[in-house]
């Protein structure tokens, strides 16, 4: 508010410079990047070597699809074409596409890192791809929970809770009665968390992360105190089976794409449904209107007879069963074994991907995505052996939060009331 | 909303007090301030006592054929539990002195929250700054050679210089571009897990031959010497009451501190009254940043095998929340609440060992407790006790806004 008070009177002209430093700055690090292409990829390898990616998953349709190239031709184009971003950046100063020529830079920056990588050798990139795909699952329920609770304004960082009670719970029910069960109760476990939640913040008005923290805390302790005096005597009810893979006929058979998008378990289709609905829901619907409206002006929505206290609960119980369901991901489709602390910090990720999506459900999943991507990568680059250690990579969700929320590449903006509670007069 | 205007729809009724004073219990008698949380510790240990029954699986079996047995036998297995707490706290001076050591950390980190809470800052961070100051502690522990009383001091010094350079980041962020601390700090926490991580596996600090994370040990002339016989209690206690002095000191009786909770009653008054701010938000997060810097000292110094090890902070970061809110964000309450969760984590490794009840439940205990702190009203609710001059909970922070 202090930053931008000023703003409102000022000249246009006078707004626009930070804007235009940063796009500098932008233009520089592209540039420096296409430098570093140039010197550690390009110069770095062999001048015969070449990279082979696969792009084919063993027993598909279409086997032994891979794309060869060479190590060194692939960085050289790769530098030049940052080289020219930054220049298109520094001389235009435009910043509408900066963050457009940021986001391809840093996704040529990643593909040269992989052919550098991969030099002299072969490396599955939809096998990686794949794996992105359905570790993003998780942190983008994860992400929608959050939104879902945030968009009313009630701040839920318990979403770290809600999935790890969910996936215990997923487990237990699903090993006795099956994976249908143990659905259902991983999602009404989610949603009681976020009846907890809501009750927490909307009646006792408890501060919202306090009453976050709580949750999480409780979480852990009772998952993990369950999970060693219940789970420990009766093995039987820790083993729930997994939802199987669907082939979507047809669509499954296209090279690359298909086994990328269209032949996975069920949770990952319902995920990208759900973000299709949410997003129609919530800029297309009266009910998206009114929840809006709850978490930008809680007032004037009430003023116009929208009950906020009603959308509140609402929202915020329909978060916990999406994070309820998100859990039952974990335990149900990704191992299909509880451990104590299973989530291990995915519930953080989901809050810091519905931030970096800026509080939208197609943000929430780029964010899912480019998160899961850099799991993805983490796992892969033991592998490979690559000299980057592993934990540089398991801080990125975190650093480029921190960098999103200080507004170095853009304002990330949350609704003007979150984490207020309401008070009707 | 650093400048502190209430938006709409938020205004506040005039005469009730602010969340300040829920929180630190200031303008309260001291019946106010005790009552609740001890209702807020009976509660949880029902509800505790209520968990280990329904989670007894072989007595649970007998219910059908012979209730009387069955619930005789719930009835035991709760009594043997909370003796088993009891006998493991206070039930010996080994027992005690146990307490004491466990607290330690505690208190360190629950000072670490509550001097942010004083000043309306919401440090969930103290883990991430125990973690680095307690490699900057280990690194000073194991690479220089010099007598103890040298050796300590350096090694405490680097931990606070540490912990507040990483606290002091989430300030400055919050101070230059209005980053809420909640966020970043829940990101810095990650962000130092997985620096530990890197750290233990490099070859300045892992263990020669080892491939684990697990660091070279400090020096003996680092570790904290034990202060009774052959008890674990070492000076890390004293140190933890002396940090108790300094930040009662600091916050009642130094400029400093008062302007620490002016901004922390309200930011735009401090402004008005010409105080920076910017640069309060930024020395706030240093000072508790390095009392967090403290706590992960203690860790490795005060605690065998005196090395590095994976997320050493554990869980004590947020078990510092808890202890913040029961003691009001006053030093003396941090320092009794630090003693009852020492006592409580002391008392739950001998119910661990002793009744088989796993040592996560003191987890949920201090979950409930929070809860029943957070929401007087509930508590009010249950004990049917009439409402002195409030309502509703408390609200610390004011969303992410900018």
């Amino acid at each position: 508010m202090t930053a931008n008070a000023p703003t409102v009177t000022a000249e246009v002209k006078t707004r626009a410079t930070p804007e235009e430093r940063r796009a500098t700055a932008i233009g520089v690090i592209l540039v420096l990047l296409g430098a570093f292409v140039f010197w550690i990829f390009g110069l770095g390898v062999e001048s015969g070597a070449r990279s082979n990616f696969n792009l084919s998953l063993p027993g598909e349709r279409f086997e032994n699809l891979r794309w060869e190239v060479s190590s060194q031709w692939l960085a050289f184009i790769v530098a030049a074409t940052l080289a020219f971003l930054g220049g298109f950046v520094l001389r235009r100063s435009q910043v509408k596409r900066t963050n457009l020529a940021l986001a391809i830079g840093l996704s040529l920056f990643v593909l040269a890192f992989l052919t550098w990588a991969a030099a002299d050798g072969s490396f599955s990139l939809v096998g990686m791809l794949r794996s992105s795909v359905l570790l993003s699952v998780p942190v983008t329920l994860g992400a929608l929970s959050g939104l879902m609770c945030e968009r009313v304004a009630v701040i839920n960082i318990a979403i770290e809770g809600q999935l790890l009670t969910a996936a215990f719970v997923g487990t237990i029910m699903g090993s006795a009665w099956g994976i249908w069960a143990g659905l259902i109760g991983a999602m009404l476990t989610g949603a009681l968390l976020g009846a907890v939640l809501a009750v927490l913040a909307i009646r006792y008005r408890i501060d919202q992360i306090i009453a976050g923290v709580v949750i999480n805390i409780f979480a852990l302790g009772l998952t993990s105190f369950l999970a060693r005096r219940v789970l420990s005597e009766a093995q039987e009810l820790n083993s729930p089976g997994r939802f199987p893979s669907i082939k979507i006929p047809v669509l499954g058979d296209i090279p690359v794409v298909g086994s990328l998008l269209f032949n996975h378990n069920m949770f990952v289709y319902v995920t990208f449904l759900l973000v299709i609905a949410l997003h129609f829901g919530l800029f297309y619907t009266r009910w998206g209107l009114r929840s809006r409206s709850v978490g930008e002006h809680p007032k004037a929505a009430d003023t116009v007879g929208i009950d906020v206290y009603r959308i509140r609960y609402r929202n915020v119980i329909y978060g916990g069963l999406i994070a309820g369901f998100g859990g039952a991901f974990l335990t149900l489709a990704q191992v299909s074994r509880f451990e104590e602390n299973l989530t291990a910090g995915i519930g953080f990720i989901g809050l810091a991907a519905m931030i970096f999506g800026r509080w939208m459900p197609l943000g929430a999943l780029g964010a899912g995505l480019v998160f899961g991507f850099a799991r993805a990568l983490q796992q892969k680059l033991g592998i490979l052996g690559t000299p980057i250690p592993s934990e540089f990579l398991s801080m990125t969700p975190y650093i480029v939060t921190i960098i999103v929320v200080a507004g170095v590449v853009g304002r990330a903006r949350p609704p003007a009331a979150d984490g207020q509670p309401y008070i009707k007069d | 909303m650093t400048d502190g205007v209430a938006p709409p729809g938020n205004e506040r009724p005039e005469g009730e007090p602010g969340w300040y004073s829920r929180v630190t219990g200031v303008g309260s008698s001291i019946r106010q301030a005790t009552v609740i949380p001890a209702l807020a510790l009976v509660s949880a240990l029902i509800i505790g006592a209520f968990i280990i029954a329904v989670t007894d699986v072989d007595t649970i079996r007998i219910w059908g054929d012979d209730p009387g047995e069955a619930f005789r036998l719930t009835f035991s297995g709760i009594a043997d539990a909370y003796k088993a707490l009891f006998v493991g706290s206070f039930g010996s001076i080994r027992a005690i002195t146990e307490t004491l050591y466990a607290a330690t950390p505690l208190i360190f980190a629950g000072l670490a929250v509550a001097v942010g809470f004083q000043a309306g800052l919401f440090n969930i961070g103290a883990n991430g700054q125990m973690h680095i100051g307690g490699m900057a502690a280990l690194w000073v522990g194991f690479s220089i050679s010099v007598p103890a009383f040298v050796h300590i001091p350096v090694a405490l010094m680097a931990a606070i210089v540490a912990g507040a350079i990483w606290g002091g980041i989430a300030g400055l962020l919050k101070a230059r571009t209005g980053a809420h601390e909640v966020i970043t700090t829940i990101m810095l926490n990650f962000i130092a897990l997985y620096l530990v991580d890197y750290w233990l596996k490099s070859s300045v600090f892992q263990q020669p031959g080892r491939n684990d994370p697990i660091s070279q040990p400090a020096a003996e002339s680092a570790q904290f010497p034990t202060l009774i016989g052959n008890y674990r209690l070492n000076i890390g206690f004293l140190l933890a009451l002396a940090a108790v002095w300094f930040v009662w000191w600091l916050m009642y009786r130094s400029t400093v501190g008062y302007e620490f909770r002016a901004v922390g009653a309200n930011p735009s008054g401090g402004k008005y009254a010409g105080m920076s701010v910017a640069w309060i938000y930024v020395s706030v997060m240093a000072v508790s940043g390095g009392l967090g810097g403290l706590a992960g000292a203690n860790q490795i110094l005060g605690l065998e095998p005196y090395r590095g090890l994976s997320n050493f902070a554990g869980t004590i970061g947020f078990d510092a929340i808890a202890l913040a809110l029961l003691g009001r964000s006053h030093p003396i309450g941090v320092l009794l609440a630090g003693l009852l969760f020492g006592a409580l984590r002391s008392g739950g490794r001998e119910m661990q060992g002793a009744a088989g009840i796993p040592i996560d439940l003191v987890l949920v205990v201090q979950a409930l407790i929070i809860v029943f702190i957070a929401a007087p009203a509930l508590v009010r609710a249950i004990y049917r006790i009439k409402a002195p001059d409030q309502d509703g909970g408390t609200t610390v922070s004011t969303g992410w806004g900018t």
